[in-house]
């Protein structure tokens, strides 16, 4: 069967009976634009992007966008597989809908993939300086890669105001309320750097 | 009252200057504690449970709860702390002025609990000194309040003119630890059913 969707690979129903779609990595904005815009299509709502890893050395990684027409009423899921040969990298669709930016930092930060075209791709859930990886990874420890002492050496030498961001840091500076040094951060542009906690002892 | 005093007759008290100090201070911080509570998952949930009319902690002197840790004087970690929140709990600990006490309320504020992964503090006194640890998942409000009576019992215990039972300040070492990374380790321990995981898997 072929897709009218350009880029597509191949369709599935899933069991709940949405439909899956398979997107070349390449093409994978051509089809979310065309899956968007088209008339009789019409999803406007991006509902969740996320990541699916298999212990299969083959397929390494695959992204799944889950997108919903809110005037139609229905649903499609789109699944792009990343091969493990090369860079986990996908274009973002911040382009397409706003909505796209929380939830693919979500992804950079629990898995590691680079979505080329965000805005702003930096952790979302852990504190920015994190070191230990990617939580979801299925190569990621349980319990982390560093030992419980450093972990809470490195979480207590954070500073909880560099997670600020740009603008809740415009928010307190509209209402007059900001420390000087956070006045420079804004000034500078400078959005979320944490200062790098000090090295560890020998 | 007996540390305070020998009753020889109706007509005066003997007992040593200090030891009524200690005891009019002492009386009076324990039945006026003020709690911070820092709530952050399902014992927050208990923790209002306390503080509402059914049970009450306002019986025992808690009226007022400081949501700002320059007026508290214990604080009441209700929940799991993530890594995290561990520099945001350190440093409402550090504004608090003394004294100040802390109950850890909960199985995984006291020792991470269930939660033994990359994302969890492994018991908060590895961050900050803890006075009373309330177990339960989450503990019933009975189980909070006897455990506010116990900290009334230790702050009676205390004296301003014995440095041991002295409550100062703990501030964090040169790597920014409160305890030597030996110990963190140790209490950070895997115990009961998470003993059974590997740590890779």
């Amino acid at each position: 069967m072929t897709s009218p969707i350009p880029g597509a690979l191949r369709t599935e129903v899933a069991r709940d009976g949405e439909t899956i779609v398979y997107v070349a990595r390449e093409r994978l904005l051509d089809a979310m634009r065309w899956l968007k815009d088209t008339p009789g299509q019409d999803f406007d709502y991006l509902v969740d992007v996320t990541a699916v890893e298999f212990r299969d050395r083959e397929r390494a990684l695959q992204v799944v966008y889950f997108l919903r027409s809110l005037q139609r009423k229905v649903d499609v899921r789109v699944k792009v597989e990343l091969p493990a040969s090369d860079e986990l990298a996908v274009d973002s669709v911040w382009s397409l809908w706003r909505g796209a930016d929380w939830l693919e930092r979500e992804v950079f930060d629990m898995f590691g993939v680079t979505f080329h075209g965000h805005p702003d791709l930096r952790r979302i859930l852990m504190w920015e300086t994190y070191a230990e990886g990617y939580p979801l990874r299925k190569s990621f420890p349980l319990r982390g890669r560093f030992s419980r002492a450093e972990q809470v050496r490195q979480a207590l030498n954070i500073n909880p105001e560099g997670n600020y961001s740009l603008e809740e840091l415009s928010i307190a500076e509209a209402a007059g309320d900001l420390p000087d040094e956070m006045r420079d951060r804004l000034q500078r542009g400078e959005r979320g750097v944490i200062p790098e906690p000090p090295p560890a002892a020998p | 009252m007996k540390h305070v005093g020998e009753v020889k007759s109706s007509n005066y008290l003997l007992a040593k200057f200090e030891n009524l100090i200690d005891w009019a201070v002492n009386s009076s911080r324990a039945n006026s504690l003020w709690p911070m509570p820092f709530g952050t998952a399902c014992c927050a949930i208990e923790f209002m449970a306390t503080a509402a009319s059914r049970f009450d902690f306002a019986r025992f002197g808690m009226e007022r709860q400081a949501f700002s840790p320059r007026q508290a004087d214990v604080l009441i970690c209700a929940g799991r702390l993530p890594f995290k929140l561990a520099p945001v709990i350190r440093r409402i600990f550090d504004q608090m002025p003394q004294p100040k006490w802390v109950i850890s309320m909960g199985a995984c504020a006291s020792t991470g609990g269930v939660f033994d992964n990359y994302a969890m503090v492994q018991g908060i006194d590895t961050i900050v000194p803890v006075d009373v640890y309330v177990p339960g998942c989450p503990p019933r409000p009975e189980g909070l309040l006897y455990g506010i009576l116990l900290l009334h019992k230790k702050i009676k215990g205390e004296s301003l003119f014995d440095a041991v039972k002295r409550r100062d300040e703990q501030p964090l070492d040169d790597k920014g630890l409160r305890l030597a990374p030996e110990t963190i380790d140790e209490i950070s321990e895997p115990f009961g059913n998470s003993v059974h995981q590997f740590r890779s898997s």
